[in-house]
């Protein structure tokens, strides 16, 4: 019964949270410039709960090597326990942990790309962890909100 | 429990069907490609009012609805008809003048003659059969003093959205701030026009086609998995030579749980190596880049109950994520290079 209730609360905040459709790959702008775009990336990360485990700075490594970009980097993301629990439970999530966020300059903006955690879901079979990735996905569009929102 | 379920069953559609607001839903799902105010970015600038005024709505929640296939602007079949509206009316709230209507009126024309003048006026930009300019974005590989790529015309997605009237307007009239120009200026007739429109139109069956082949990847497993018959401290030494020996650079080696759990205290049975051909990387990051939150290439090797396995992401399975065929070759390649090193790893 009580692991109803909880199953039937999570899904009511989902649906509060998420926007009614679901892509595949999540996407947001926002006007800050990249090295803030990047603090408010990370403070909502840890406002969400998750921690972030590396930042791979990929224009670092490709300027190095002689070719020309503008910032990138790769935030990864996630709760030790639950990415813990996954990756025993199921091997196959193994290479898509932890969930990577990149984060790019486009002139004076910033875009943030991800794939829906939801898609992690269709690699698994129990329908009880599945709503785990639900609530992934409400935080990343909670965490992408607050990167629209967030003002210079 | 009954009425937490009522509950529920009343958020949810709350959630789902209440009054959409265009800016709010243009903001989520379009604004990180159309740029916030319209202008572009990864995606085409909608707010130009050259093409805002010769387009009809309806052609625009065509597009919103079917996408391109292939052609990175996705299909967003799961919005309703009120939000798909609400994101047209804030669109055309970006220009004073009203949308011109939708004509149903079919344009007969000679498509044969009209893939001559395809050939010499139209292919330059619009690329071979229709396909297309190259490239995504303005952040890596679109010039920047283009304001748009040449839209592919053998594609469903548009040859659904765009009616044959508003094909002709479009060559006959050109779009004003595009590289787009007007073909009557250019010489050629209303007729010539026409034709034009003809072969553009012919080239449906070819588009199913490609959105046909588009859809093959759907079938792939998410990751590839090699059992290794070897222990797990072997298992990482030989990845990391066959790594070198494909000529990547080995970035480093890592627990899964670093910067997860207190350093010391990661599963030490689960280690990831992160490797790159920068070359390649770029190669990619320049026909999308989005590609980079799968980058840089990863293999985990875990051990478990005394067996060692090695996981790498399926690429083929991912570029669907893109809808960006230009994205298909490369991920392609990448299957077969970690195909490859996960076998050398376990030979």
């Amino acid at each position: 019964m009580r692991t109803t209730i909880k199953i039937v609360l999570t899904m009511v905040i989902a649906c509060l949270s998420v926007p009614a459709m679901a892509s595949e790959l999540l996407m947001v702008r926002t006007q800050q410039s990249f090295p803030e775009a990047m603090l408010t990336l990370q403070t909502s990360i840890r406002e969400h709960g998750y921690q972030v485990s590396r930042v791979q700075r990929i224009d670092i490594g490709l300027t190095g090597m002689g070719y020309k970009t503008d910032k990138y980097r790769i935030v990864f993301v996630g709760k030790p326990k639950e990415i813990q629990y996954l990756v025993d439970k199921y091997p196959v999530l193994a290479a898509y942990m932890p969930p990577q966020i990149s984060i790019f300059a486009e002139h004076d903006e910033t875009v943030l790309v991800t794939a829906n955690p939801n898609i992690y879901a269709d690699m698994i079979d129990n329908e009880t962890d599945k709503i785990l990735f639900k609530r992934w996905e409400s935080d990343i569009y909670s965490v992408f909100d607050d990167i629209r929102n967030a003002q210079d | 429990m009954k009425n937490l379920l009522i509950v529920f069953v009343l958020l949810f559609s709350l959630s789902a069907y209440g009054a959409p607001h265009g800016d709010k839903l243009y903001a989520t799902h379009c604004s990180a490609c159309h740029g916030i105010d319209g202008k572009g970015g990864v995606g085409v600038p909608i707010a130009l009012p050259s093409f805002l005024n010769s387009v009809s709505n309806e052609y625009l929640k065509k597009t919103i609805r079917l996408g391109r296939p292939g052609r990175i602007m996705p299909a967003f079949d799961v919005l309703s008809n009120a939000q798909v509206s609400a994101i047209v009316e804030h669109v055309r709230s970006w220009t004073d003048k009203p949308a011109p209507p939708e004509s149903s009126a079919s344009v007969k024309g000679d498509s044969e003659h009209g893939k001559q003048l395809f050939a010499k006026y139209c292919v330059q930009c619009h690329g071979e059969n229709g396909s297309g300019g190259k490239g995504t974005g303005v952040t890596f590989s679109r010039k920047r003093d283009l304001p748009i790529i040449a839209p592919a015309l053998n594609n469903t997605g548009f040859l659904a959205a765009a009616s044959d009237v508003m094909i002709r307007d479009t060559i006959a009239f050109g779009r004003e701030g595009t590289p787009m120009t007007s073909m009557l200026v250019a010489g050629l007739s209303e007729n010539d026009i026409d034709d034009v429109v003809a072969y553009v139109r012919s080239l449906e069956k070819s588009a199913a086609e490609l959105k046909q082949n588009l859809n093959q990847n759907d079938e792939e497993p998410p990751t590839i998995v090699v059992d290794s018959p070897y222990d797990l401290e072997e298992t990482v030494e030989n990845l990391k030579q066959a790594i070198i020996d494909q000529n990547f650079t080995l970035i480093r080696t890592d627990y899964l749980e670093h910067g997860l759990v207190e350093e010391g205290k990661e599963n030490k049975k689960q280690v990831v190596l992160h490797f790159c051909n920068f070359g390649f990387l770029f190669e990619a990051l320049a026909i999308d880049p989005r590609v980079g939150m799968f980058l840089p290439c990863r293999v985990t090797v875990i051990e478990k109950d005394g067996k060692v396995q090695l996981s790498a992401v399926n690429p083929k399975r991912l570029s669907r994520l893109f809808n960006n065929h230009e994205l298909d070759a490369p991920c392609d390649e990448m299957y077969e290079v970690y195909s490859s090193l996960l076998e050398d790893a376990t030979l």
